[in-house]
C-alpha cells in the first residue's frame, strides 16, 4: 500500500485549493439576507441604548432613574456605574435602557437625571512634556501620567555614531485610529428559562461564553453563543463587553429578548483603538549606505492603562548592530486600546522605515538600493530580496525614481514613489473539527469558528471538497456556534491555517477509510485509489462513483473528529515578509495627497483561495491608505472629547480615493511547500511608511506625522 | 493654517482661474488644508440631489402619535404603525425585518442603509417612513431568491466586492441604482458616481469591477 501521509498535493495539482472560488455566502451577504447580531430581530425584541459619560474625567455625583423608568415604552433601566465612581474617558457607560422601540429608549435616556463633578483631564497624547507636567488626579491622589516602559541596548551606539558617514535625526509619529467596525460592538440576548442564547458580534465564537459566568452567575454550559456573520472586528471583538452583560441583564429583567449595539460615537470612543506613537530617532550609516547605528525614544498612549507601541518594533524589520530603543507610555483620559490588525507593527514601520528612508536621502542613495543594501539586517533577506525585484518591476521604479523633490514638472502637483517592508507571524490557531461523510455522499464540516470577512466557510469547504474530489457544492460547512467543536479566535492571521489544516488532515483520514471499504467491496488495491471528479479511481480506471463509495459507510455517517494542526504535519507554517511600493501625487498648493498606485508583493505560503487572498491584500492596502492619508482620532484638549467620533469627520477613503492597486503573491515552490500561512495582518503594516516615503520623495520634505492631511503637508512645506 | 489670501505665499505667476468672481476667494484656497480630497467623491452622488429636493418639499404638520401607513416594499404593500419620527431605515429594519439596509453611521453619510425609492438610490436613514408612502421602495433582499439573482449580486460575488459584508447590501443598492441611471458607465464614472458609500474592510477594488460589469449590462431607466 502506498504511504498514507497527511499533507497537501504538490504545487499545481490541487483542483480547488489555490483557485479563485467565489464566497459560498456571497449572495447572502450581497443581498442583505445574511443576519448579523445587529439584525437579530425575533418578535418581541426590545431595543436597548446606553447613556454614556460626556466627560473625559469626572465623578458621578447624582443619578436618578425614576423618571426614565416611567417613560412610555421603557421596560427596564439599569445603572452600569455607581454614584461616587470616577469615569476615566468619554463614552464610559452609565445607564442601559431597554424599550419597545429604539425611539422610546432614546426618550428614556433623555429623562435620566444625572450630575457629574468634572475633574481635570489629559488627552494630548503627542505632548510628552505636557503629560509629565499635567496636574490631574486618580481617585483623589495626584496622578503620574508617564511611565517608562523599557530601554533595550545592543552594541555601542555612541562609537558607531562617531564612525558613521551619515547621521540623520528626525521626529516621526502616527496618530491614534479606531477600529471603526461598521457593525458596532454588541449583542442580542434571549433567555430560555435558565439558558442564555446570545447573538454576539464576535471574532471569538468558542471563547466568549465563559465571560458571562461571573457577572451573571450562570453555568458556561447554559450559554449559547451564535455568530453567523460579523460586521468587522479587526482585533476589537474578542471579548464579551460590559454592555453585552447589561443586555443579558435587561433581557432577564424584562423576560424578553433585548438587542444592544453601541451607537457610532460610543463605538468609536470606547470599543477599541490603535495606540499612537511618536518618536525621536537618530539613525546612521557608513559610506556605502550600511546602517550602523539606531537610537530611538518613542511615546504615545493606549488610554487609561498608559501603555503604547511595543519597543520591539523599533526599528522595524531592520536590526542594526548597534541600537538603543526606549519607550514611554502616557496615561490619558482617552478610550482604551484593543488589538488592531497587526498590533504594534504599522506604527513601528511608520516611525522607523521613514527615518531609514530619510537617511537614504541624506546619503544620496536611491531608496530601493538603500533598502537592498541593508537586507542582511532583516529577518527574511531571501524573501524581501526577490520581492523587491518583483515590486520594482510592477512599479516601474527605475523609470519613476528621482531624488527627493526633483521630480520636475512646472505645476503644483508633484509625484513621488516610496517603499517599505513588513513581516508577520500568522501561524495557525488551535481549532478542532468534526467531519461527516453521509451515506448519500454529502459532506459536512463543523467547527466553532467564525468568518470575519476572510471567507472561513469557503476555505473550509474548498479543502474538504478538493480532498474528496467533489465540487464545492457537495460540502456543507457549519461555523458560528460555541456548541460546535472548539476553534480558536480569529486574530493575528491565524484562522485560515487554523481551520484548513485540521480539515485537510481529517478529510484525508476519512477518505482513507472510504478507500479501504471500496477496496474490499470492489476487490482493488486500496493503495492505488484516488478520488477525483466525483469518482473513485484505481490508477486511471473508474472503480465507483463517490456516492457508491460513501454508501459503503453504512446506514449512518462516517464521522471523524480532528484536533489542531501540529508542526510536524507541515500543513501550515508561520512568518511571512512583504514589500510594498506607493506612488502619490501631491498638490503643493492645497496639500492634498492623491494615491496614484500601490504595489504589494506578499509571501503567503500555500494559497487556499486566490480571489479571497487578493481581497485581503486589497483591503489591507485601503486600510493603510486610510491611516496614511486621512484617518485619525482627534481629541479636544479643552473638553477632553473625541471631537470627530462620527463617520463624517473621521475621514475614510471612498471608492475614488484609492488609485490603482496591484497585488502579486510571491509563491515559488519552496514557499508553497511551507503550507498555509495567515494573511490578514501583514499587508496592512507597510502602507503608512511606503506612502509617507512617497510623499517625501514627491515634495522634498518629510511630513512627520500620519495621517498626511493637507494641513500637515502644508505645514511641512512651510517649515522647509 | 494660512487662509489669508493676501499673506499666503502663492507663486505670483499662477494664472487667474477662469470664471473667478471674487478676488477674495477661489476654489484652491477653499481646498487648502480642508481635507476635501477624501470628501470630494462623496459629493458627486445623486443622493445629495435627492436630499436637497426633499428639503424643498412643503412642510406638512402631522401628529406625533403613531400613524397607520402602508409602504410599498419590493412590490408588496406592507401595513405598519409608526410615529412620524421613525426613519424609513428603522421601519424597514425593525418593523418589517428587512435588515439588508444597515444602521452604521447615524449621520446620512456612509450609504450602508441605501435602498431604491422610485428607482433612485437613497439613504433610508434620511427619510421618515411616513414620507415615502405611495413611493416604490426596493431593498437588497429583493435582488436574490432561489428563483432569480440580480446581475449586480452576481457581479459582487464574482469580483469579491465584499469581506465582512456589512456595507455590501448598501453598496449593491447604490450600484444597482447608479447603473440603472448610467448604463455603459466607464470605470472612471463609477469611481465618481459611487462615492456615497463607505467600506471599512477595503473592498472598493472588487466593488468597482462589479459596478463596471453591471453597468455594461444595465438596460437604463430607473
Amino acid at each position: 500500500m502506498a504511504e498514507r501521509k497527511v499533507g497537501w498535493e504538490p504545487q499545481g495539482q490541487h483542483t480547488l485549493v489555490g483557485k479563485e472560488i467565489e464566497r459560498l455566502d456571497g449572495r447572502q451577504k450581497a443581498s442583505g439576507q445574511a443576519k448579523y447580531a445587529n439584525d437579530t430581530n425575533p418578535p418581541g425584541t426590545l431595543f436597548a441604548k446606553l447613556l454614556t459619560s460626556p466627560h473625559a474625567h469626572a465623578k458621578l455625583a447624582m443619578l436618578n432613574l425614576d423618571k426614565a423608568k416611567a417613560v412610555k415604552g421603557v421596560k427596564a433601566v439599569i445603572a452600569m456605574a455607581e454614584v461616587g465612581q470616577e469615569v476615566r474617558f468619554e463614552g464610559w457607560p452609565i445607564v442601559a435602557i431597554a424599550a419597545e422601540r429604539p425611539e422610546y429608549a432614546e426618550d428614556g435616556l433623555r429623562a435620566i437625571e444625572i450630575k457629574f463633578d468634572v475633574l481635570s483631564h489629559f488627552v494630548d497624547e503627542a505632548d510628552l512634556k505636557g503629560a509629565q507636567a499635567a496636574d490631574v488626579t486618580d481617585g483623589g491622589e495626584k496622578a503620574t501620567l508617564t511611565k517608562s516602559i523599557a530601554t533595550q541596548k545592543k552594541g555601542d551606539v555612541e562609537a558607531a555614531l562617531k564612525e558613521a558617514k551619515h547621521v540623520h535625526k528626525g521626529f516621526y509619529g502616527v496618530n491614534t485610529i479606531t477600529h471603526m467596525c461598521l457593525e458596532p460592538h454588541g449583542s442580542h440576548a434571549a433567555w430560555d428559562g435558565d439558558k442564555l442564547n446570545v447573538a454576539l458580534s464576535t471574532q471569538n465564537v468558542s471563547g466568549t461564553a465563559g465571560q458571562y459566568v461571573k457577572p451573571l452567575g450562570i453555568d458556561e454550559a447554559s450559554v449559547s453563543i451564535k455568530c453567523d456573520f460579523i460586521g468587522g472586528g479587526f482585533g476589537s471583538k474578542f471579548a464579551v463587553d460590559e454592555w453585552d452583560v447589561a443586555c443579558a441583564k435587561l433581557a432577564k429583567e424584562t423576560g424578553k429578548p433585548v438587542r444592544l449595539l453601541l451607537n457610532r460615537a460610543t463605538e468609536m470612543q470606547i470599543a477599541g483603538n490603535r495606540p499612537s506613537g511618536f518618536a525621536d530617532v537618530t539613525v546612521a550609516c557608513d559610506a556605502e549606505g550600511k546602517i550602523t547605528a539606531w537610537e530611538s525614544h518613542h511615546w504615545g498612549t493606549n488610554g487609561p492603562k498608559g501603555g503604547g507601541v511595543n519597543q520591539a518594533v523599533m526599528p522595524y524589520v531592520f536590526d542594526p548592530p548597534n541600537r538603543i530603543r526606549s519607550a514611554t507610555g502616557i496615561i490619558t483620559h482617552c478610550g482604551p486600546d484593543r488589538a488592531w490588525r497587526a498590533p504594534n507593527h504599522p506604527q513601528g514601520c511608520a516611525m522607523s522605515q521613514t527615518a531609514i528612508d530619510d537617511l537614504a536621502a541624506k546619503a544620496g542613495i536611491d531608496s530601493l538600493s538603500f533598502f537592498q543594501k541593508n537586507l542582511a539586517l532583516t529577518n527574511l533577506p531571501n524573501i524581501y530580496g526577490p520581492e523587491l525585484e518583483i515590486a520594482a518591476k510592477l512599479m516601474d521604479w527605475k523609470t519613476k525614481w528621482h531624488p527627493r523633490g526633483q521630480g520636475g514638472g512646472n505645476g503644483a502637483v508633484k509625484r513621488g514613489i516610496g517603499l517599505a517592508l513588513h513581516t508577520w507571524g500568522g501561524g495557525p490557531h488551535q481549532s478542532n473539527v468534526q467531519l461527516k461523510v453521509h451515506p448519500d455522499g454529502s459532506v459536512e464540516v463543523t467547527m466553532g469558528s467564525q468568518d470575519i470577512g476572510t471567507g472561513t466557510r469557503t476555505c473550509i469547504a474548498q479543502v474538504a471538497a478538493d480532498t474528496f474530489g467533489l465540487p464545492i457544492s457537495a460540502v456543507k460547512v457549519n461555523i458560528g456556534s460555541n456548541k460546535y467543536p472548539k476553534a480558536g479566535p480569529s486574530g493575528g492571521s491565524t484562522t485560515i491555517g487554523g481551520v484548513t489544516g485540521p480539515t485537510r488532515r481529517t478529510a484525508q483520514q476519512a477518505l482513507w477509510k472510504i478507500f479501504d471499504l471500496a477496496a474490499a467491496k470492489y476487490n482493488v488495491d486500496a493503495g492505488t485509489l484516488s478520488a477525483k471528479f466525483g469518482m473513485l479511481w484505481s490508477g486511471d480506471k473508474e472503480v465507483c462513483t463517490w456516492k457508491q463509495a460513501a454508501g459503503l459507510v453504512g446506514p449512518m455517517a462516517l464521522e471523524l473528529q480532528g484536533g489542531p494542526v501540529t508542526e510536524d504535519e507541515k500543513l501550515t507554517d508561520k512568518q511571512v515578509g512583504g514589500v510594498q511600493m506607493a506612488e502619490v501625487a501631491v498638490d503643493t498648493e492645497t496639500g492634498v495627497v492623491r494615491m496614484v498606485k500601490m504595489v504589494a508583493v506578499q509571501d503567503i505560503g500555500l494559497i487556499i483561495n486566490r480571489l479571497l487572498a487578493r481581497s485581503q491584500v486589497n483591503g489591507a492596502l485601503i486600510m493603510g491608505i486610510a491611516y496614511a492619508l486621512s484617518e485619525e482620532r482627534i481629541m479636544d484638549n479643552k473638553t477632553g472629547r473625541f471631537i470627530n467620533a462620527n463617520l463624517v469627520d473621521y475621514k475614510l477613503p471612498r471608492i475614488g480615493d484609492i488609485g490603482e492597486l496591484v497585488v502579486e503573491f510571491y509563491e515559488p515552490e519552496d514557499q508553497y511547500k511551507r503550507g498555509v500561512i495567515g494573511l490578514g495582518e501583514p499587508p496592512v503594516i507597510a502602507p503608512g511608511a511606503a506612502i509617507s516615503n512617497a510623499v517625501a520623495n514627491a515634495i522634498g520634505v518629510r511630513v512627520p506625522v500620519l495621517p498626511l492631511t493637507p494641513k500637515r503637508v502644508l505645514d511641512a512645506l512651510k517649515k522647509a | 493654517m494660512d487662509r489669508d489670501p493676501v499673506n499666503r505665499t502663492d507663486p505670483s505667476n499662477r494664472p487667474e482661474p477662469p470664471g473667478r468672481t471674487s478676488p477674495e476667494f477661489n476654489r484652491r484656497d477653499f481646498l487648502r488644508g480642508s481635507g476635501a480630497a477624501v470628501a470630494a467623491t462623496a459629493l458627486a452622488t445623486a443622493i445629495h440631489e435627492q436630499q436637497a429636493a426633499a428639503q424643498q418639499q412643503t412642510a406638512k404638520v402631522v401628529s406625533a402619535a403613531p400613524q397607520a401607513i402602508t409602504l410599498n416594499v419590493n412590490g408588496e404593500d406592507k401595513k405598519l404603525n409608526v410615529e412620524p419620527r421613525v426613519t424609513l431605515m428603522d421601519a424597514l429594519r425593525n418593523d418589517l425585518n428587512l435588515t439588508g439596509c444597515k444602521d452604521v453611521c447615524d449621520r446620512s453619510n456612509c450609504g450602508a442603509c441605501t435602498v431604491l425609492i422610485d428607482g433612485k438610490p437613497v439613504y433610508s436613514c434620511t427619510r421618515f417612513a411616513i414620507e415615502v408612502v405611495g413611493q416604490k421602495i426596493v431593498t437588497s433582499e429583493s435582488l436574490h431568491s432561489p428563483a432569480k439573482t440580480d446581475d449586480v449580486v452576481n457581479a459582487f460575488c464574482k469580483h469579491d466586492g465584499m469581506q465582512c459584508g456589512f456595507c455590501t447590501p448598501g453598496f449593491v443598492m447604490a450600484v444597482r441604482g447608479y447603473c440603472n441611471q448610467n448604463p455603459k458607465a466607464t470605470v472612471d464614472d463609477c469611481r465618481k458616481g459611487l462615492g456615497g458609500n463607505i467600506c471599512r474592510c477595503g473592498t472598493y477594488d472588487g466593488v468597482l469591477k462589479a459596478a463596471f460589469e453591471t453597468a455594461q449590462t444595465a438596460k437604463g431607466g430607473a
